[in-house]
């Protein structure tokens, strides 16, 4: 049923139709409108047989997730930025232990400086911590994604970060087709743990492995990614014929057919993205569009195929690591190893900064005439930049940089204090 | 289920590591030798008896008991209990009133009438046993018991010897003493009262009887040379102790005084007292602390108003009954030596209480026998010089006591036995002694020991009726339990659940416990936390 | 006490079991049928009070839920020593996620109990003094909060063993550890308030606190017991000599643990909401140098020469504790009231 709302309220709707039986979270913006749904669903009775915690941080929040999934229950958790880095040491453990947990990552900056902001940071810092990590690119998608992540988590026995752009998804309000429970039902079935904590049949889950054994148990960490791999299209297959819809998959391309240049990105920024490559193509350039859906599997081969005909990549991120570059954009020229192609990285939207069309028009045309430089920060303030980089030059004490861009860039008493 | 590598794991998978090899001192079960029945000159079992009476189980007990004493009446009346100044107990807070729960379970068992359980065959042999005494009695029933006919011969009218004739009846009611006779000879072991054997190899020959016990006692009072008018009057213990068992009492007087200091002097004061005497003195050449009299009966003696003249020895006696008292002091040795100061002491009658000798006359003509100090030497396994005959009690060397006389009586019987069999009695090895500092006491609670009810004093004053009553059964019972079970396991568990490895394995109630030296790591808790010290640590060799 | 008070005159209530007793009335670990939850191979060192407490509590527990339950297990020595690959010496379901967040992974399996209608299955979460006082603290404390249906197991050695001996909020003032060393004016750790996680559990009001000591068998099972009779978070504080990391004799476990009770050291009592209901007494009060002695950690209090006032530091936070919690009733006979003697003579 189509419904004109709120992303996080399409999102709570439909991860309570897939019948979770454990939900823990903590507060943190931008995700606390889907655990504010949910706990609603679950004291009204709309959501029967599940369990509402509300904890006291967010470690606790994925350890009582990893309690309930280990004890069998279908278990489910939702955060963002801080949140994610506070419960790491749990995010390693969930995936460890191979528990199916889905969460919903609510993505936004890292501070300091503090931020509530929309970009990918938080996500990309818990890339290697193995658990899948699926992208969205809309609201429709973000709904539909966590009815296949359950689907795939209890598959493989492996958590899913279902990741959807805060505040730009989260609180958007947009027209999501809520499927029915008898749907949902039809696609997932009930959870069916390989390993749970029972009376009737002990184990014990979460034994010390040292040398002899680790490495093999990291390999089966990483084959069960590639299974994920395999699954992930079928499941999206199987989705679009039972609902109709094409959500999900691992990457989905947009106007590549004859393309010299690509711009590879992940989320929402994808909307803006095509809107601009429209106008592109309009003025005959060649140019088209790849996002990424899965991003840990990394879908190496289908990256590799789909950019094998093309002059130049473009890799548009939400996220930086600081004294390297990109972080999608290393993944992407691993997809291009042995290929001659340049690859172009783009920083763009960190902390929330919007990502304009005008903005993306311009790099676009520089990098089809092959100007842009490897490493590119969209919008960068440069005046901004360099007079910090003097002041620190100049003085020995020169007061925290946050405070001073801001108070150069005259926001602080007007728009921010 | 299909689990995750690794991670997951199947319970129990830890039997795979045999953490043992860690060891480096192992431990082992041991038994050791409770203190009670090392002093027990009877060899009674005492803490095996205490266990059955533990659970309430009387009759076990006192089987148990009678195994190795048929008198348990009698010796929980008169037996001086060394068990109990031996008991660990006493380092904690009182000893175990082993000799009240004797009493009990004797008691009980003349109430209930259980009987000895006769032995599964016979084995032909007869054995004379010369005096009915306690060491006699002891040696026909174990004799009995090992399935040989046994005939007692004994001079005088009663069986009891000195049980009778030396201890007065309010410490051994005679009824007590005649219960545990009776089911003596209800094994079959016959009596022969009034019947003195003037020559034993003779009587021997006549009853044609394989091998001899001699226990006759030692009934001859000893005299001291005290000058005396011819009309004084004076007596020894055994004629006034003796006379307590016929018709006619002994006529003492209003004043009597004692001449001794053993326990046989105590019991002449006391029952002149209740003969009607007012004045009943005890003169005694040294300090109570030397006084070989036990304590408690030297103290039950003053409640009842006996006096006792310390440091003093009779010079004479006038026919008036007047005693002239020399006052003695110690020396620096503790020996006491006169001082030139005299007294005079009134007296109805004078009674020498200064110990008896055997009458040996038996043995005249028996070749191979060596008498020295009066007495009879025997070798370990009691018997005398003369092949076949063994003797015992008082007429050997040794302390003279009922038990000790019990005692010989158990110990010959054994070595007759195998004797009459060709064979050589060797005794079971004894453990090492369980010493105080061999247990945890901690594990044992506080527990004030069961006082005996005692007779009131103006009925102790006049009357025969025992002095000390007996404990009644849930006060025997608890006297029972505060058995720390020196040395012995107990099966408190303690092993089986301290231990952090589940090393010791419980083979069930009666069966102990077993170490799985598989697992042990040999930290020795099972050994500190044991209560009743019964483990030990051992180093493993390589 | 909640422990039956059976005055039994030979071994008192104090031995592991008693042949004389009612089966009612004898100890879990007497039982031949015991579920030895923690079972033989592990790698504790010798004479481990861990392993012995962890046996004595998920034992009495199981036998209290008709093995009925499942563990959460923090990191720390219980988990090494217990599940090193490939084996484990659990026999009950067990989980080892974390080192801080136990009580959380508790709550998680309690609620998958309750949604899937199995109430009957009971959650222990347990952990050592590290992983409950410390990094484990604040899921604990949201545990309680919650009220969640979970009994947590505290096994207090008082410093982190496993890492090698350094520092806990649980660890005494004096005691040497490797980050307090017993070096400098002060000597091992500082004396301060320590974290006293009883009295903060009660501050939460939960429906069952208690403290318990290896040497007193009866009474840690009868709390175990007392605790699996309630609904709601419930915290049990076990205190558990470590011979590696105290410097003692591996045979003196037990013996260490009764000095700490009858000094004063260690209170062990029973709370229910934020009210002490039984304080086990102390049984034969001692001064706390003769806890101190038999420990290396505490070796400098007494030479080259004696610390006087580390000592009398020490003895006033026992002092402190025997009238807080009243260990000591000046009243009380130890001894058992005899049974009078009725005999006629």
């Amino acid at each position: 049923m189509l419904k004109q709302c709120e992303g996080s309220h399409a999102v709570a709707a439909t991860v309570a139709l897939c019948r979770p039986e454990v939900i823990c979270a903590y507060p943190i913006s931008p995700q606390t409108h889907i655990v504010e749904g949910l706990s609603e669903m679950v004291r009204d009775g709309t959501l029967p047989g599940c369990e509402f915690i509300n904890v006291e941080s967010e470690f606790a929040a994925l350890s009582v997730a990893i309690g309930s999934s280990a004890a069998g229950a279908r278990s489910y958790t939702a955060t963002a930025s801080q949140g994610l880095l506070y419960m790491a040491e749990a995010v390693w453990n969930a995936s460890g232990l191979g528990l199916p947990i889905v969460m919903t990552l609510a993505n936004r900056a890292i501070g300091a400086p503090i931020n509530i902001w929309n970009d990918h940071t938080d996500a990309m810092s818990m890339r290697d911590a193995g658990w899948i990590q699926l992208f969205a690119e809309n609201n429709q998608e973000a709904a539909d994604l966590h009815i296949q992540a359950f689907r795939l988590a209890e598959e493989v026995s492996l958590p899913i970060m279902v990741c959807m752009d805060g505040f730009i998804l989260t609180h958007a309000y947009e027209g999501v087709d809520i499927p029915t429970q008898e749907q949902v039902d039809a696609y997932l079935p009930p959870y069916e743990p390989r390993q749970v904590l029972d009376p009737r049949d002990p184990v014990s889950i979460g034994a010390m492995v040292g040398p002899e054994a680790f490495t093999e148990v990291r390999y089966l960490a990483h084959a069960k990614q590639m299974q994920a791999l395999e699954l992930i299209p079928q499941l999206a297959a199987e989705f679009q014929q039972q609902f109709g819809r094409d959500s999900g998959g691992l990457i989905r391309q947009y106007r590549m057919e004859d393309a010299d240049t690509v711009v590879i990105a992940l989320g929402s920024v994808l909307g803006t993205i095509k809107d601009t490559i429209d106008d592109l193509r309009d003025e005959g350039n060649k140019i088209g569009v790849l996002g990424i859906t899965s991003f840990r599997p990394f879908p190496l081969t289908e990256i590799r195929d789909a950019v094998s005909h093309v002059r130049r990549v473009v890799v548009v991120e939400k996220c930086f690591a600081v004294g390297i570059g990109g972080i999608v954009s290393r993944d992407v020229r691993t997809a291009m190893r042995n290929r001659p192609q340049p690859l172009y990285c783009v920083v763009a939207g960190l902390g929330g900064r919007a990502i304009t069309k005008d903005s993306l028009h311009q790099l676009f045309m520089e990098a089809i005439e092959d100007k842009l430089e490897p490493l590119t920060f969209l919008d960068l303030d440069w005046n901004a930049v360099n007079r910090e980089l003097e002041r620190e030059r100049l003085t020995r004490r020169s007061g925290p940089i946050a405070e001073n861009l801001l108070r150069d860039l005259g926001v602080v008493a007007a728009r921010v204090g | 289920m299909e689990k995750p590598f690794a991670i997951t794991l199947d319970v129990g998978s830890s039997l795979a590591n045999k953490t043992g090899t860690w060891r480096t001192y192992r431990p082992q079960y041991v038994d050791r030798l409770p203190p009670c029945n090392n002093a027990c000159p009877a060899g009674e079992n005492i803490q095996e008896w205490l266990f059955h009476a533990e659970s309430g189980d009387y009759e076990q007990a006192w089987r148990a008991l009678t195994a190795n004493n048929p008198l348990p009446a009698v010796m929980g009346r008169v037996c001086y209990h060394p068990c109990e100044t031996a008991c660990n107990r006493g380092q904690l807070d009182e000893s175990v009133g082993i000799n009240s729960v004797e009493r009990f379970l004797g008691d009980q068992a003349i109430k209930l009438g259980w009987k000895f359980t006769p032995p599964a065959s016979s084995s032909g042999k007869q054995v004379l046993v010369v005096g009915a005494g306690p060491s006699g009695l002891s040696a026909a029933y174990h004799l009995a018991r090992l399935g040989h006919q046994v005939t007692i011969q004994e001079a005088g009218p009663f069986a009891g010897g000195m049980m009778r004739f030396g201890i007065p009846k309010y410490r051994l009611p005679r009824d007590v003493l005649d219960a545990e006779v009776q089911r003596i000879l209800d094994l079959g072991v016959v009596l022969q009262l009034n019947t003195k054997v003037e020559n034993i190899e003779q009587s021997m020959k006549a009853g044609g009887f394989d091998a001899a016990f001699l226990a006759v006692g030692a009934h001859i009072a000893k005299r001291a040379y005290i000058p005396a008018a011819d009309s004084a009057r004076m007596l020894d213990a055994m004629q006034v102790l003796r006379g307590m068992e016929d018709e006619e009492k002994p006529m003492l007087g209003r004043r009597v005084v004692v001449y001794g200091g053993g326990n046989t002097a105590l019991d002449v004061a006391r029952t002149a007292k209740r003969l009607g005497a007012t004045d009943a003195i005890i003169v005694y050449r040294r300090t109570r602390e030397k006084m070989p009299a036990h304590d408690f009966e030297v103290e039950e003696a003053l409640q009842e108003g006996i006096m006792i003249k310390w440091l003093s020895t009779i010079k004479n006696m006038s026919d008036e009954g007047t005693l002239t008292v020399e006052k003695m002091a110690l020396d620096a040795s503790g020996f006491p030596q006169p001082t030139g100061e005299f007294e005079t002491l009134e007296s109805d009658s004078l009674v020498l209480a200064l110990g008896q000798d055997v009458d040996l006359s038996l043995l005249n003509g028996v070749p191979g026998l060596e008498i020295k100090d009066g007495v009879v030497q025997v070798g370990t396994n009691m018997m005398t010089g003369r092949a076949g005959i063994f003797a015992g009690g008082d007429m050997v060397p040794s302390e003279r006591t009922v038990t000790v006389a019990i005692g010989h009586g158990k110990k010959a019987a054994r070595n007759i036995d195998a004797w009459l069999r060709g064979e050589t009695f060797a005794p079971a090895p004894k453990h090492a002694l369980a010493e105080f500092d061999k247990l945890n006491t901690w594990y044992y609670d506080d527990a004030p020991k069961m006082v005996r009810p005692t007779l009131d004093l103006a009925r102790r004053q006049s009357t025969f009726e025992e002095v000390v009553g007996g404990l009644d059964e849930s006060t025997a019972l608890f006297e029972a339990r505060r058995c720390l079970s020196c040395g012995n396991c107990f099966e408190c568990d303690n092993c089986y659940g301290v231990c952090p490895d589940n090393a010791v394995i419980k083979l069930g109630p009666g069966n102990r416990f077993e170490f799985n030296y598989d697992y042990c790591k040999g930290c020795g808790i099972c050994r500190t936390e044991c209560p009743c010290g019964a483990i030990v640590m051992v180093p493993e060799t390589i | 006490m909640t422990a039956t008070t059976i005055k039994f005159y030979q071994t008192g209530t104090h031995t592991v079991g008693n042949r004389l007793l009612d089966p009612e009335h004898r100890s879990v670990q007497a039982d031949m049928r015991r579920t030895n939850s923690l079972n033989s191979g592990h790698r504790a060192c010798q004479g481990c009070g861990e392993a012995l407490g962890a046996r004595y509590a998920i034992d009495a527990a199981m036998q209290a839920t008709d093995n009925q339950l499942i563990a959460a297990n923090a990191t720390g020595c219980l988990e090494v020593f217990s599940t090193p690959y490939p084996e484990t010496s659990w026999q009950i379901p067990w989980i080892h996620s974390l080192f801080g967040n136990t009580a959380a992974v508790a709550t998680g399996i309690a609620a998958a109990m309750r949604v899937k209608g199995r109430s009957d299955v009971r959650v222990v979460a347990q952990g050592g003094d590290g992983g409950t006082t410390d990094i484990g603290f604040g899921c604990l404390s949201g545990m309680f909060e919650r009220n969640d249906d979970v009994l947590y197991i505290c096994y207090d050695n008082e410093a982190y063993m496993n890492t090698g001996v350094q520092r806990s909020s649980a660890t005494p003032g004096a005691a040497r550890t490797a980050t307090t060393p017993a070096v400098g004016t002060a000597p091992g750790n500082v004396f301060g308030q320590g974290k006293n996680l009883p009295l903060i559990a009660m501050a939460h009001e939960i429906p069952y606190v208690a403290t318990a000591i290896v040497s007193e068998l009866r009474d840690l099972e009868a709390k175990v017991k007392r605790a699996m009779e309630i609904r709601g978070a419930r915290y049990i504080h076990v205190f558990v000599p470590c011979p590696l990391g105290w410097g003692t004799n591996s045979w003196d476990t037990i013996h260490i643990a009764r000095l700490a009770k009858e000094t004063g050291v260690f209170p062990v009592f029973e709370a229910e909401r934020d009210q002490i209901v039984s304080v086990s007494k102390i049984r034969k009060q001692l001064p706390v140098e003769d806890y101190l002695r038999p420990q290396r950690r505490f070796a400098h209090l007494f030479s080259p020469k004696p610390n006087t006032d580390a000592i009398a530091h020490i003895q006033a936070l026992a002092d402190r504790n025997i009238r807080r919690f009243g260990l000591v009733d000046p009243a009380a006979d130890t001894a058992i009231a005899a049974p009078v003697a009725t005999g006629n003579p």
